[in-house]
């Protein structure tokens, strides 16, 4: 055990009274104030954060965990569960110690080896000049001004930014889960564009190096000022293996007059085996405001994975003509379970909203869309147009749309479509016979039918995500 | 390059195919009609591999190899193309899409490199022509909101694409009226090699005045019950199913 470390445990006790088995390193189990303020203190925090964590805190133990999703949640007891994230112990030295399974599907995606190597916990300094990448990164972004660093960095380096838009979309009183994260919160990323910026590149392939240890409850803020332009992308078409199996994150975008926000998810976090054991239960509040007029925020999301997906980016259409979207692919397999759709909210004037979700149910997986479409009594000449689909594979998984309305304008015009078709075999036979096999039927029929929304991806991901949804399902007809 | 011997199949238990057996050489064509219910489709379905069908005896072997063990795909792969009788659509496949993964699993059996982009779609367009395509059709999801007509012409257009050593043309005259039915038949004659082969199973003799056959075959009962050359195809046309009903009865 290295001094370092017995330093900081040590001091953190005596500061805080918190006293722990020294010879262990890891905080013990369990949610209190102690336990916040030593993760505040661990972080290096500011006072102000520590007051944001504990206020949050305290109105957590007032609320009760939602239960009104079509999902069925095992008890899960917060008690037991350990709130900060030890840094990993065991992580391989190279490839030669990394599990044979995950490397193959590390191939059957195409990822670069390097990022393989990252992905896989592999400390990145000791495969790749990762430094110089990120510097190359930091210098492109810093000459226009960009700031797009981890959150702690932000709240040390960019207290005003933080403090002016962290939680003024999503609360720290939104929800039972949002709520815990604003107290427990372990990093994230801060994404700010000046003024009249377009960011010149996606905000991806540097996220996804880092990524790989961003624990389990992460915070996002994303902050576009006027006329400005970003397109992110949060997640990683790898399996991601965690043995944290509660993940609760927020991330908050805030689209000021004329900028435009581009945000991609892939996200396939260990779903359980076959069976549904283990696998990541994934609660995410995701919300942006179109703040300004002209405004356009866009979501798009690929879930393959997590035993339980409980999701919702949504849009606040705040500004008049500003205009959202949301494309989404989810996936279940096995026992896999998701609830996920979108809230959009229409307050400006002229706000047009667009809904695509493509649900893809297979083995016992339950799959559910579930949307509100507000438009307030100001909000005249809104337009929304939802179209959900369902694809089942098999008879024993199933699909729900719960679709919400509330117009309160008369000049609104809200459209709803849905649709429900099934992979039969016929269809599989019929490629059969033209030399394709069951599999790569399959997963051309699946790509076939969420071709609109990975469409939305930024190129690189699309392709990986192609062939994603195919590992994904395989062995899931036949 | 194809022999049947006594193959029996059944579906839910039911026996379909009851001793059939069947020779094709190169550069044959070959008909089967019969009554409805004799067992036509059920041949071309256990051919294809359609896994529908239970085969409980018989043998099958196409160019020395042991059909009956190979996978549908691997059918394909070997030459055996199946002109659906009712193509199935899939939708947000567009046929470019489809073609493409098929042509390329096809030339990865044969340790071919994938097709270029170039070469593929030239070649997209020499057998688009060959039945007289629309080029709006191969940017269309497969078989999605095609005709009837528009569907059979693409089972010889992905004919022409795979380019089988045997083909097998299920019903493909049903449902065509007489301009489409010529167009598809034209595209068959112009595959028509020494080296290929078709079976053409059909109700009606029409489509044989278009498609000459070298053997006409009679399927009643699950059995080949009497084959001869073309002229036999008139002979029914004319006199019926029923006397060799009542034939096979007598024996």
């Amino acid at each position: 055990m290295s001094t370092n470390i017995l330093d900081e445990v040590t001091t953190g006790d005596y500061k805080y009274g918190f006293t722990t088995d020294i010879e262990t390193d890891i905080i013990p189990i369990g949610l209190s104030e102690e336990v916040i303020r030593l993760i505040s203190t661990k972080k290096n925090e500011p006072e102000w954060m520590l007051e944001f964590r504990l206020k949050a805190y305290r109105h957590w133990l007032t609320m009760k965990m939602p239960e009104w999703a079509h999902l069925n949640i095992p008890v899960i007891d917060y008690q037991s569960i350990s709130y900060y994230a030890a840094p990993r112990k065991n992580t391989p030295k190279s490839m030669d110690e990394v599990d044979p399974e995950l490397i193959k599907t590390f191939n059957k995606l195409g990822i670069p080896l390097e990022e393989q190597m990252a992905l896989s916990g592999i400390a990145v300094d000791a495969v790749m000049d990762s430094v110089s990448v990120k510097t190359t990164f930091k210098e492109a972004l810093s000459e226009k001004g960009i700031i797009f660093c981890s959150f702690s960095e932000a709240v040390e380096h960019h207290p005003d930014l933080v403090q002016k838009y962290m939680a003024s979309v999503v609360p720290y009183t939104d929800n039972f889960f949002a709520t815990l994260n604003s107290a427990v919160f372990s990093d994230g990323s801060f994404v700010y564009i000046p003024k009249g910026v377009r960011c010149p590149m996606e905000l991806s392939t540097y996220f996804r190096i880092n990524a790989s240890n961003t624990g389990q409850f992460e915070r996002t803020l994303i902050v576009a000022e006027e006329d400005s332009y970003v397109s992110y992308l949060e997640g990683c078409t790898a399996p991601m293996r965690d043995e944290n199996q509660l993940h609760a994150a927020i991330v908050e975008i805030v689209a000021l007059k004329n900028a435009q926000v581009k945000y991609s998810t892939v996200q396939n976090w260990y779903p359980g085996d076959k069976d549904g054991k283990g696998g990541i239960y994934n609660f995410v509040t995701k919300r942006g405001i179109c703040k300004g007029a002209n405004s356009k925020i866009s979501w798009t999301q690929v879930e393959t994975g997590s035993a339980i997906t409980w999701k919702y980016p949504s849009c606040i259409l705040l500004g008049d003509n500003s205009s959202a979207e949301f494309y989404s692919v989810a996936v279940t397999n096995h026992h896999q379970q998701a609830d996920t759709g979108t809230k959009m909210l229409h307050i400006g004037k002229n706000t047009k909203s667009h809904i695509l979700s493509k649900g893809i149910s297979a083995g016992f997986g339950q799959n559910s869309y579930r949307g509100l479409v507000k438009v307030n009594p100001a909000a005249e000449n809104a337009r929304n147009f939802s179209q959900c689909d369902s694809l089942l594979l098999g008879d024993k998984c199933g699909a729900h749309t719960f679709p919400y309305m509330e117009v309160n304008n008369d000049s609104a015009i809200v459209e709803h479509e849905a649709t429900t078709s099934k992979i039969n075999e016929d269809q599989i036979f019929y490629c059969n016979q033209r030399g394709i096999s069951t599999e790569d039927a399959v997963g051309l029929i699946v790509n076939g039918y969420a071709k609109e929304v990975l469409n939305q991806l930024p190129m690189e991901f699309a392709v990986e995500a192609q062939k994603l949804l195919q590992i994904t399902l395989e062995g899931s007809v036949g | 390059m194809l022999q049947i011997k006594n193959l029996h199949a059944s579906i839910n238990g039911k026996e379909i195919l009851k001793g059939l057996d069947l020779t094709v050489r190169p550069g044959e064509i070959h008909a089967i009609m019969g009554p409805n219910g004799a067992g036509k489709s059920t041949l071309a379905s256990v051919l294809s591999g359609n896994q529908a069908f239970e085969v409980t005896k018989g043998d099958v072997s196409f160019y020395g190899k042991n059909l009956l063990e190979l996978s549908p795909e691997d059918r394909s792969r070997e030459g055996i193309f199946l002109s659906f009788q009712y193509p199935v659509e899939i939708p947000g496949v567009s046929m470019v899409n489809f073609m493409r993964t098929a042509v390329n699993e096809h030339r990865k059996y044969k340790n071919l490199e994938p097709i270029s982009a170039t070469d593929f779609l030239r070649m997209m367009r020499e057998k688009k022509e060959l039945v007289e395509m629309d080029n709006k059709l191969a940017n269309r999801s497969v078989n999605e909101g095609f005709s009837g007509g528009e569907k059979k012409r693409n089972e010889i257009f992905q004919m022409a694409m795979l380019d089988p050593r045997l083909s097998i043309l299920d019903e493909t005259d049903s449902g065509l009226d007489i301009d489409a039915l010529r167009i598809v038949a034209n595209g068959v004659n112009k595959l028509k090699r020494t080296d290929n082969a078709s079976i053409v199973i059909t109700h009606y003799q029409r489509l044989l005045d278009y498609i000459i056959p070298d053997f006409v075959h009679v399927l009643y009962d699950g059995r080949i019950v009497k084959s001869g050359g073309k002229e036999l195809a008139l002979e029914l046309e004319e006199r019926g199913y029923d006397w060799i009903k009542q034939e096979v009865d007598a024996k």
